[in-house]
């Protein structure tokens, strides 16, 4: 990639920096509905090693999200533990950052400022070290032009990638990306899958990565888990053993997809018809 | 162009319409003056002063209390929406105080603080006051909450999530109050002004009061537009650009 822009006062702050380790014990959470108390989630256990790539896939409305906002300290389990890098996790920190479905720009901020949010609560950066991190991930989600504009002039591509550059410009250890993409057309996913892939050797983070959609799970993923519904569990594990960077259309992953695919059916198959277990 | 050229028509015919009413003697010329006495009027007033005079008095004791209520208005409807301690006490009386015409306070002022600058002030207040505390409330109340869990996982809390987050994001809604606290401060100011016949300056307001006694009808539909033509001008010079503003960053409007 060329480089016009020189970042070199910056560099300090732009080295990959270590992934985080997630180790989840125990994770138990229920919600208070009006139709009753929800089991989002049901001891859940969960290890992710530095740097892997894990996708989680279920239904929707069988926890994933919860345990998304748990890992980021968004919210408290009922009861077990998630640890990041050996420490217990009490609330929200940057070393964990969060991509929503929605982008969850702020509208009173232009792109670049978006994206200089989280750099601004880092207090030991020059104002020209944010300016300069801020323009490196701009650059990265191929942006740059769009620094000066308003977040309601762009696609829903284009606000995914402002809210990528977002997340990664504070220089988390982990990501945590809620169905970042399931409001996109496919053109634009099968792209984001190309840059989220090449973003994520570049910068070695560690990324769980929740969705609905199998292939998007075999194509990003090291691992693939499968949630089961009601109440929330890990059902079944799936390694996906392919080199990188995966195009979404290779024949190989249809086929670690369509594995998934059955097994998430075998699933709703079970919940539907609780005598069959 | 066109625009102005069609408002410009609709004034002009008006005001045709106006001195045609006057010429045909439709009502007797002591309860409506022609428009060329109005305008005499208000030469004669600008000439020697007192419109000027006036008019800085009024807009004087106007910004003073309209800034009192804002910057009272502004933290009170932050705490309501922060507490619901407060929102149950101060917002409750807020949004009953709110319904309360402006001029009812008028009686009250004049028994506490007399004939005087004060008595005008406190009505002011009280007409801004609680539609900036509502204003800000339901602003802050409606920021999405997605804003703020995205700022939290960088890092934003406390007084920086107030400042940098739950304000802007519920700017719109506090312009939209700050324009409302407006339009309310200048109906209480011209109430006040003509219950209140203070001897430490004549208002719009009070001028307005003393055509009236003088049967100066002239004096008093010249008062009315000048009144009408500054509630005009701010909401053109001040609210208008800002609210573009917002519009234009947020993408609600095409204006
Ligand atoms: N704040 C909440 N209040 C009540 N119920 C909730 C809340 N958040 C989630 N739930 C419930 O918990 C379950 C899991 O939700 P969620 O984690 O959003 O699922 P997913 O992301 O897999 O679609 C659902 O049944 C949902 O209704
Ligand atoms: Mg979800």
């Amino acid at each position: 990639m060329t480089r016009p822009h020189d970042y070199s006062t910056a560099k300090e702050e732009l080295q990959p920096i270590a992934p985080s380790k997630l180790v989840i014990e125990n994770v138990s959470k229920s919600f208070r509905a009006s139709s009753g108390t929800v089991l989002a989630l049901d001891r859940v256990s969960l290890n992710v090693a530095e740097g892997e790539f894990v996708c989680l896939v279920g239904a929707s409305g069988c926890g994933k999200s919860t345990l998304l906002s748990i890992i980021a300290g968004l919210e408290k389990p009922d009861s077990g533990t998630v640890f990041a890098d050996g420490k217990r996790v009490s609330g929200p920190g940057r070393e964990r950052l969060v991509m929503f479905q929605e982008p969850a720009l702020f509208p009173w901020l232009n792109v670049l400022s978006n994206v200089l949010f989280g750099l601004n609560l880092k207090h030991n950066l020059s104002r020209k070290d944010r300016l300069d991190v801020a323009r490196y991930y701009l650059e990265l989600v191929g942006l740059t032009r769009f620094e000066r504009a308003n977040t309601h002039e762009l696609s829903g591509g284009m606000k995914q990638r402002v809210a990528l550059a977002r997340a990664l410009a504070p220089n988390p250890r982990v990501l945590l990306m809620d169905e970042p993409f399931a409001a996109l057309d496919a053109l634009t996913r099968d792209q984001l899958y190309g840059d989220l892939q090449k973003i994520w050797q570049a910068r070695r983070k560690t990324i769980v990565f929740v969705t609905h959609n199998v292939r998007e799970a075999a194509c990003l993923g090291d691992r693939v888990l499968l949630f089961s519904p009601h109440p929330g569990r890990i059902q079944e594990e799936f390694v996906i053993d392919l080199p990188r960077p995966r195009d979404i259309n290779r024949i190989d992953l249809a086929e670690y997809a369509n594995r998934i695919s059955t097994a998430l059916k075998d699933i709703g198959r079970t919940e539907r018809k609780p005598a069959l277990v | 162009m066109k625009r102005f050229i069609l408002a410009a028509l609709f004034f002009g015919l008006m005001l045709l319409a106006w001195e045609w009413a006057y010429r045909a003697k439709l009502w007797s010329p002591v309860l409506l003056p022609a428009p060329g006495q109005v305008a005499v009027y208000l030469k004669e007033a600008a000439a020697d002063g007192t419109l000027a005079h006036a008019t800085i008095i009024t807009m004087r004791r106007l910004l003073v209390g309209y800034l009192v209520g804002l910057i009272g208005g502004l933290p009170l409807g932050l705490l309501t929406a922060r507490w619901n301690v407060a929102r149950d006490t101060i917002g409750t009386m807020a949004l009953g105080l709110q319904t309360l015409p402006s001029v009812c306070w008028v009686p009250l002022a004049l028994l506490w603080f007399g004939q005087s600058e004060a008595a005008m002030l406190f009505v002011v207040v009280m007409g801004t006051l609680w539609s900036v505390v509502i204003a800000t409330e339901t602003g802050v109340r409606n920021v999405p909450p997605i804003y703020r869990r995205a700022a939290m996982t960088m890092g934003s809390k406390g007084l920086h999530m107030w400042l940098k987050v739950v304000l802007p994001a519920s700017l719109p809604f506090i312009v939209s109050g700050m324009k409302q606290g407006w339009a309310f401060a200048w109906r209480s100011l011209m109430a006040a002004e003509i219950f209140v016949t203070i001897l430490t300056g004549f208002g719009l307001g009070q001028l307005l009061h003393y055509g009236r006694e003088l049967s100066a009808m002239e004096q008093v539909i010249g008062i009315m537009l000048i009144i009408v033509v500054i509630g005009l001008l701010v909401d053109k010079i001040f609210f208008s650009p800002v609210e573009t503003f917002l519009h234009r960053r947020w993408g609600t409007s095409n204006a």
